[in-house]
């Protein structure tokens, strides 16, 4: 059953991507859409089985792989609670996003590509989470980065997505080199990369030192390091987050499946996944917790200052991939594991939904252009106002449990480390209830200022045609946020002309509202019926050491003072009100901050001037060494070297000349010379 | 007596390529006969080749197919025999050679017969080089080698033509005198030119320094390693897409090839004693070469450079003395035989249309080659080491290999993978994606029915080497088992780790 589940998206993919024009866009979207959501359905009977049923982990052998010397490895399935709880998720979302693309993507000629590579993904990240050893994790992660490649860059024709395609698959790769050394290090330690025998035998190297680059180190702390670069180039973690905003220029869907629910938080599942590992190392665990603190801090404060919708999510995804970093850190990978399922749902949700208004706003993207869209709106407008309360933690939401779980954890861990997360994830909490009801306002609320967009225009003009849209697949999806850079020193509203500039827009069709509706109720529902299996005293018999789960740790959460509990409370409402005040009802407020904090605005605005320096640093430093070390190439190398030999040779050829006297005699003697010489070396070696 | 696959191995060819230059006919027909020629002779060395490899006994490390003729004994015999890693490089071999004649079908007009009849040369000289376990049979092959890639890049070539085969064989040529010296001195000392006898006789320590210095000189050039690279990126621009396939393809792999034969074995003291040298060459080959790609504009370049950058791994993987490392360098070997002759022939495709390498040119061809869009991608990521691609199980062995031995080592070499991506990407975006405003761009025309042919069986094989590459390291096993146990005596630096409670040691 696991095969089929894990292979029939391969398969899909095959036959929609080979098949691609002669199959047409209707087989290729069914037969994608139709293997995915079969996939899902043996998902869940697997993680009722197995997750909640308690059934027994296994692992199930495929094919051999790679047989050398003392390295084994094997294709192989493992399936356990930690991987039930993936599956659910990946095929889930996976089939609701394979759905929603049918309406999203309805106006696109390259469709049988896109499902393609949808799929692909998914059976690229079922390898991941299925993996019963470091190397096939690791042929997952790069598989779903190659499809998260081709996906950012599905619009091959826009330098924009080819630059951000690039760029994630280059920093996830500097991610990829930790990731490697982390598994050869692993295999030098504990000659093997097969988990059951690492995390089995992750206690006893406890203490244990060799030597790195040149210096003693503890073996343990060294490993857990190593792998989590990796864990922080796909997860997007400060420092290797820059791709993430970036991966925006990919349709839609693309975002809400790969950018939000599954991929990014494969580095949180490894992270759980070899949770006896890091639980050796006090160190390592003390570094995921403040990375983490410090990339939720720093994603929500950009946050609060994007104007494209979509960047906004995306910044939110990567503070809240922050908090699962710190929960996991804290010791909580329960609690990580938690909010990575409920994140799935309303994140996804909140994408779609994202989705769903840039294909009514004709793809204009600026929330500065948006406003009073509930009206025209009403059935997005319920579903992004479901993911929003449940993103920013509203009381009995999906998100409210996890993120509640996540506070107690790090408070109650009693680390140094613990309190300076809990203290940062208070504030990043009333963080993300600013930017998210930000959000929903000026998108929502409010008069329309539409008539500003050039999207809207075009539409407005007559361009409305299937034709036109067929022609400019995806419109500029992505690229308006240069122009938005470059408008960002102004304040939000004042500058955008109010009015709708003669433009309807419609509610999106059901294949869009129908994914909504489901994630909604997950958004909704899912904490409320799962936090006692994901987190209740009885965690232990649902993990079965498939994640590490600390006993005192739960108690300690248990105990935790009362003002902890309502910390996040007050965090949302203080967000939303702080948000109602600039949003809705001072609207010349945001202008107002922006003038006052110039400094702190532009600093945000740039991101914090991550971009900046890299490009800098990294990209420019590598095209002047590469130049340099080309012209090095012809010009001491060369130069030096056939050149001049070239050179040399043409001197000494006249110098030969006076040799070639054409006498006789003369030629005679150097004959003579060299017969000489060549019997002297030979001749008592011969006869040794 | 059994069937000597191995003479008609080498020899076919060869005969081969007298008739192609002596038939009989009008010009049209002696090329028609060249091509054809040509053509059915690679598969049949192709079919022999699979049978080789078929009938090969992969349990044990001793060399089979044996055919020894002493002809001027104890120095110089015609004795041929393979063990599992000449046998790989034979297979290799005789699989890229039919997809080169197909590349060359159309796009070569000028001199057929001639141009046929040296590769059909280069493929009895690349085949020999391989089988031959005799000192100077080995280097007559070895150095044979030179000629006709000479004249391939020199007659057939480009508009440096001249410059680039002189300097390929100006480079080439000074590191072979160094080896010959050194294979005078070994068979005067051990009084055989024996390879087999050869490998377990052991030259003094102070002795082997030299000589394996002399035969680095010459492997060293034809590996490529920095810094005697200079003459790769020129002789591939020059070559004819045909001669850069041979050239990245095999000629590559007899610098590795000799590293494994003769080096490691025979100076087993020198090889550990030097590591160090191969060591920063193959960290210093890897990040240099990988930047220099990444601003060339020119498509046959970028991959020379890329070649060099991967052969530093098996140099690298080589000289780490463990199984990984070894069975990890091979597997390079054969690895990037098969993806950079396929992006050579990749870059032949667009060549032959629009007769330009300048990378600028193009652009926006998934518009209109989305079939020639998938093989490339693929081969570019095969190049970068996707797992499931055999590019990744060569890089993740020899890297694995590299932390066993020195974190130094490993650290620099895995820069690779993320460079590697870069210059890469960098390629396919400028080439594959776009938009393209030019028609005549516009108007070429997806792969046809010959290239496909061409290309799917490499892709096949790609996938194969990647996701079940136990077909191919197989017959590794015990020859590198035997080379390893040639280096065990010779202390290699290991990492090691501390228990915890036990002080540290250095």
């Amino acid at each position: 059953m696991i095969q089929l589940l894990v292979f029939l998206p391969l398969v899909a993919a095959l036959i929609a991507g080979l098949g691609n024009r002669m199959l047409g866009d209707i087989a290729a979207k069914a037969v994608t859409t139709l293997a995915l959501f079969v996939s899902a359905a043996l998902a869940w009977v697997v993680f009722v089985s197995t997750g909640l049923g308690h059934g027994a982990a296994y692992t199930l052998p495929v094919l051999d792989w790679i047989d050398s010397g003392d390295l084994h490895i094997a294709w192989a399935f493992k399936v356990d609670a930690l991987t039930s709880v993936m599956l659910v998720v990946i095929t889930s979302v996976s089939a609701l996003v394979h759905l929603y693309s049918w309406g999203y993507m309805a106006e696109d000629p390259d469709q049988p590509r896109f499902f393609a590579y949808l799929s692909l993904f998914t059976f690229a990240m079922l390898m991941l989470v299925t993996a019963d050893n470091l190397v096939q994790m690791f042929f997952g992660w790069e598989g779903v980065g190659l499809a998260s490649y081709l996906l950012i860059g599905f619009w091959y024709y826009k330098p924009s997505a080819n630059a951000a395609a690039i760029k994630a698959f280059v920093v996830n790769r500097v991610g990829d080199f930790g990731f490697s050394l982390g598994i050869f290090g692993t295999f030098l330690v504990f000659h093997t990369v097969k988990l059951d025998t690492i995390l089995g035998n992750a206690h006893a190297m406890q203490g244990a030192t060799f030597h790195f680059l040149g210096a003693p180190v503890d073996v343990m702390t060294c490993l857990c390091l190593l792998l989590f670069v990796g864990a922080m180039g796909k997860s997007a973690q400060l420092g290797l987050h820059t791709w993430l905003p970036d991966a925006m220029e990919g349709p839609t869907p693309v975002s809400a499946l790969i950018h939000a629910a599954t991929m990014v938080t494969a580095g949180v599942f490894m992270v759980c996944r070899l949770s006896p590992m890091f639980e050796t190392s006090a160190a390592a665990l003390t570094v995921v917790t403040y990375v983490g603190a410090a990339t939720a801090l720093f994603a929500a404060t950009v946050a609060c200052v994007q104007t494209d919708i979509k960047r906004v999510i995306a910044y939110s995804t990567c503070s809240q991939l922050g908090y699962m970093f710190f929960a996991a850190g804290s010791g909580a990978y329960g609690a990580a594991m938690f909010h990575l399922f409920t994140h799935a749902f309303f994140k996804a949700l909140l994408f779609l939904g994202a989705g769903a208004v840039i294909h009514s706003m004709h793809h204009e993207q600026d929330m500065r252009f948006y406003g009073g869209l509930r009206k025209n709106l009403p059935l997005t407008f319920a579903a992004m106002t479901i993911g929003t309360l449940s993103l920013t933690g509203f009381f009995f939401t999906s998100g409210y449990y996890s993120k509640d779980a996540i506070l107690e954890a790090a408070c109650a861990r009693g680390t140094e480390a613990g309190y300076v997360a809990f203290v940062v994830g208070a504030f990043v909490a009333f963080l993300t209830s600013f930017y998210s009801w930000r959000l929903a306002f000026l998108t929502f609320f409010g008069a329309p200022r539409w008539a500003g967009s050039e999207h809207i225009q075009h539409a407005a003009h007559g361009d409305d045609s299937p034709e036109a849209d067929a022609a400019h697949p995806g419109g500029t999806e992505g690229t308006n946020d240069a122009v938005g850079q470059e408008h960002d020193h102004a304040p939000v509203q004042a500058q955008a002309p109010t009015g709708t500039g003669g433009y309807h827009p419609h509610e999106s069709p059901w294949t869009m509202l129908l994914p909504l509706g489901v994630l909604s109720v997950g958004a909704l529902f899912a904490g409320f019926v799962f936090h006692g299996v994901f987190l209740g005293p009885d965690a232990d018999t649902f993990w079965r050491g498939s994640a590490f789960v600390h006993r005192d740790l739960a108690e300690a959460m248990e105990r935790v003072p009362a003002w902890v509990v309502w910390t996040p409370g007050v965090a949302f409402f203080l967000g939303l009100f702080l948000a109602a005040q600039n949003y809705l009802r001072d609207l010349e407020a945001p202008q107002r901050f922006t003038e006052g904090f110039r400094g702190l605005y532009t600093f945000l605005v740039h991101k914090w001037y991550f971009d900046e320096l890299y490009g800098l640093l990294f990209v420019r430093g590598a095209f002047a060494f590469g130049r340099l070390f080309w012209a090095t190439d012809r010009n001491v190398i060369d130069r030096f070297g056939p050149d001049g030999v070239t050179a040399v040779v043409g001197e000494s050829a006249v110098l030969a000349k006076r040799f070639q006297s054409g006498y006789l005699y003369t030629y005679a003697l150097m004959m003579l010379v060299g017969v000489a010489a060549a019997a002297t070396w030979f001749v008592p070696r011969m006869f040794q | 007596m059994t069937f000597p696959i191995l003479l008609v191995i080498v020899l076919l060819p060869l005969v081969a390529a007298l008739w192609v230059l002596l038939a009989p006919g009008s010009d049209d027909a002696r090329a028609a006969n060249a091509r054809i020629t040509a053509l059915v002779v690679t598969l049949i060395e192709l079919a022999l080749g699979i049978a080789l490899w078929l009938a090969f006994d992969t349990s044990t490390a001793a060399f089979q197919f044996v055919e020894r003729v002493d002809l001027f004994a104890p120095f110089l015999s015609w004795h041929l025999g393979i063990d599992g890693i000449a046998l790989l490089l034979i297979v290799l071999s005789t699989f890229l050679m039919p997809f080169c004649i197909l590349a060359s079908w159309t796009s070569i007009q000028k001199r057929v017969p001639e141009y046929m009849a040296a590769f059909l040369l280069m493929e009895t000289l690349m085949i020999g080089v391989f089988a031959a376990q005799d000192l100077f049979l080995f280097y007559l092959f070895f150095e044979g080698g030179l000629i006709p890639m000479y004249l391939i890049i020199g007659i057939w070539g480009g508009a440096r033509r001249i410059y680039a085969s002189y300097k390929f064989f100006l480079y080439t040529l000074l590191g072979s005198v160094l080896m010959l010296l050194a294979m005078i001195w070994m068979a005067s000392t051990a009084h055989t030119t024996d390879i087999p006898t050869l490998l377990t006789y052991n030259f003094a320590p102070e002795a082997q320094t030299w000589l394996w210095l002399a035969f680095f000189a010459s492997f060293a050039v034809k590996m490529p390693m920095w810094p005697v690279h200079t003459w790769l990126p020129d002789a591939h621009v020059e070559a004819p897409t045909a001669g850069s396939v041979i050239l990245a393809g095999v000629l590559l792999k007899m610098g590795g090839y000799g590293f494994v034969r003769f080096s490691l074995p025979m100076f087993p003291d020198a090889s550990v004693e030097l590591v160090w040298l191969v060591a920063v060459l193959s960290v210093v080959a890897v990040i240099y070469t990988s930047l220099v790609a990444l601003v060339q504009t020119d498509m046959k370049k970028l991959i020379a450079y890329s070649s060099i950058a991967h052969m530093a791994f098996v140099t690298a993987g080589l000289f780490v003395f463990n199984t990984q490392g070894l069975e990890g360098s091979i597997v390079m070997m054969l690895s990037h035989g098969l993806v950079s002759g396929a992006l050579f022939l990749c870059v032949g495709v667009i060549y032959d249309r629009h007769h330009t390498r300048e990378i600028a040119a193009y652009g926006g061809l998934a518009n209109n080659m989305p079939r020639y869009a998938l093989f490339f991608l693929l081969f570019t990521m095969a190049s970068v080491g996707l797992p499931a691609t055999s590019g990744f199980v060569a890089e993740f062995l020899v890297l694995l290999g590299t932390f066993a031995a020195s974190t130094w080592l490993a650290l620099g070499m895995t820069t690779g993978i993320i460079f590697g991506a870069a210059y890469m990407l960098y390629l396919y975006r400028r080439v594959i994606f776009g938009t393209q405003d030019r028609a005549d761009v516009l108007a070429m025309t997806d792969l046809n029915a010959r290239e496909l042919v061409t290309l799917l069986p490499i892709a096949a094989a790609v996938l194969w080497m990647g996701i079940y590459p136990t077909s191919f390291l197989k017959p590794l096993r015990a020859p590198v088992a035997n080379i390893l146990a040639r280096l065990h005596h010779a202390a290699a630096p290991v990492q090691t780790v501390v228990p915890a409670g036990k002080a540290v040691v250095k």
